[in-house]
């Protein structure tokens, strides 16, 4: 199904970053008061098979980034490559690569316009050129791969419950295969049980299909579960960029930035300033209460 | 300026469109002139501002220009292919232009210097005689309110769906007319849920605070009129006056009718 031909020349290639920021700037005008700086001098890369966790308070500027990301927004400067290909160049198929660069937008269930659920999955693939039959296979993989239920596929998309619609919208993404899924707080208003079975789901699609994924989200816990990396943003710069322990070591600038590290790696932190000769990387409860139990047994205190 | 009533400014704009009307003379129109760069002036808004306004009607501008120029009859004063452009089709044509961006500049200057929830409000309270022929005046003015207050909003959703559809490889300009016309249907559909819902939420929220239209409202900014608001009338008088001889008595030409 590989009938593209801007990104054939790099297809296997994974010495190159899959996608590739560099100096991205970028200004919203609105009338005459002076533009706002959304994004300000971000540069990172991307590489195939990775899992990044993007955080930010309100307003850092991460749904401007991640537009810029798959070219629905033009940057002021700086550029992007997929593959190694500048995404911004005049002749460049900007159309495909949203196919394979798919967007996830915060509230993604307020694009659902179909009749039916199926229908409105069948939108991104039948664009991106796919001919009928392909595209709804494509569909009814995707749906069962979201965990909606058969009785949903005919359903209109208004019928469904606010957590159903979530995971139609993001099928409606997914069936265009893309190869980097970002995806802009995708568990906003979800239950803890919704929360952690989309999270699942996100990650198992790495695991199984190798897709490289972008997750924004508020929650440091989430975002340590599942990624390998953390991006860190402040005020439309890129603050921090590094392994998920890594960064929870840089607890003074997460402050500055107006989040919080997970509060067990808070806990741990501060009973390791009470020198207790604990390991200060950990940021899941489970390790925590492992690592606690064994300094308790070397200090033969249970 | 900004800080004149809303009522002040709805009444100001209004007599002096009307005068615009009226009169077709030279003389009414320089006055007139007059009068809108002096209150440009005084609102601060840069001039550079206001003339970006007149954008959305530029075309319009020129066509008009460019029917009155081509088609009026009258004394000849040069010619080409089938077109006779005449003395009297550059008269009608400079009026006509006159009109037009003075009518833009004065009602763009009241909108630029006036919340929009005043506007409605002033106008509520001008339209009060309204009442006797049970005309719902209220009810009209907060329609007003809430249209005024939801087309930002609306136009931002607009935008954001607009994106997202884009985001799976919509394409809204490509193909003939038919397929761009189907093309705005996953943004006209979701559109449109948007603002049911909207509108279902702002009616529970009004009925939650117990809103139950006009009667005995009182007000959070009650409209009061000022000493610069007697000011502005006084001058509005003068002007009147000042256009309604020079319309009648200058030049001798007889108001045009609409
Ligand atoms: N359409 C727009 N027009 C003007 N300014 C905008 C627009 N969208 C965003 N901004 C501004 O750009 C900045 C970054 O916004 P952005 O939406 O990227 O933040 P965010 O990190 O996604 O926030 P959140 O976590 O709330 O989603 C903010 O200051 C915001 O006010
Ligand atoms: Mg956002």
């Amino acid at each position: 199904m590989k009938t593209e031909k801007v990104n054939e020349l790099n297809e296997l290639n994974t010495d190159i970053p899959i996608l590739e920021a560099k100096h991205l700037v970028f200004e919203y005008r609105t009338g005459a008061a002076k533009p706002v700086r959304a994004v300000y001098d971000v540069s990172f890369s991307v590489w195939p098979g990775e899992f990044i966790g993007l955080i930010g308070h309100t307003g850092s500027g991460k749904s401007t980034l991640l537009q810029l990301l798959n070219a629905l927004e033009t940057p002021a400067s700086g550029t992007v490559y997929f593959k190694g290909q500048d995404i911004f160049e005049k002749r460049y198929d900007r159309k495909k690569l949203r196919g394979k660069v798919g967007l996830v937008f915060q509230y993604p269930e307020h694009q659902l316009f179909a009749e039916t659920v199926f229908a409105d999955v069948c939108f991104g693939p039948l664009n991106m050129g796919v001919d009928r039959k392909q595209a709804e296979l494509t569909a009814y993989d995707t749906i069962k791969q979201v965990g909606l239920e058969d009785e949903c596929f005919y359903k209109s998309p208004f019928d469904l419950s606010g957590g159903q619609k979530r995971r139609a919208a993001i099928a409606g993404v997914l069936a265009m295969k893309p190869e980097v899924l970002i995806l802009d707080e995708p568990t906003a208003g979800l239950d803890p049980k919704g929360r952690d079975e989309l999270l699942d789901m996100i990650a198992s699609l790495r695991d199984k299909e190798n897709m490289t994924i972008i997750l924004v989200s508020h929650s440091m816990e989430d975002v340590a579960r599942y990624a390998d990396r953390i991006m860190v943003m402040n005020e439309g710069r890129l603050i921090l960029d590094d392994t998920v322990s890594t960064v929870f070591k840089h607890r003074q600038e997460i402050k500055t930035a107006g989040l919080s590290v997970p509060e067990v790696s808070e806990i741990v932190a501060e009973l390791s300033a009470a020198g207790l000769p604990i390991r200060d990387d950990i940021f899941t409860v489970d390790e925590a209460a492992e690592e606690i139990l064994r300094v308790l047994k070397e200090y033969r205190v249970i | 300026m900004h800080r004149l009533d809303p009522r002040t400014k709805i009444v100001l704009t209004f007599v002096y469109i009307l005068s615009l009307f009226i009169f077709e003379n030279p003389a009414v129109y320089a006055v007139a002139a007059l009068f809108l760069i002096i209150e440009i002036i005084l609102s601060r808004i840069p001039i550079l501002y206001m003339v970006k306004g007149l954008k959305p009607v530029a075309f319009l501008l020129a066509f008009t220009v460019a029917v009155n120029l081509l088609f009026t009859g009258g004394q000849e004063l040069f010619s080409f292919w089938i077109f006779t452009v005449t003395i009297e089709g550059i008269k009608r044509s400079s009026y006509l232009i006159g009109r037009l961006i003075f009518l833009v500049l004065a009602s763009n200057l009241m909108t630029l210097t006036t919340a929009p929830v005043s506007l409605t409000n002033a106008l509520e309270y001008l339209m009060r005689p309204l009442k006797l022929f049970k005309v719902p005046v209220h009810e009209v003015a907060m329609m007003m309110s809430i249209a005024l207050r939801f087309i930002p909003i609306l136009v931002d959703e607009a935008n954001k769906i607009m994106k997202a559809q884009m985001a799976r490889g919509a394409d809204f300009d490509s193909g003939n007319i038919i397929k761009k016309t189907k093309s705005f249907v996953p943004i006209i559909i979701p559109l449109f849920v948007s603002a049911f819902r909207r509108a279902n939420n702002l009616a529970q929220a009004m009925e939650a605070r117990c809103y139950n239209g006009g009667e005995g409202r009182t007000r959070l900014n009650p409209l009061k009129y000022r000493r610069g608001d007697v000011v502005a009338y006084v001058l509005l008088v003068i002007y009147a006056v000042l256009i309604v001889l020079m319309g009648c008595f200058l030049f001798k030409a007889p108001p045009v009718a609409l």
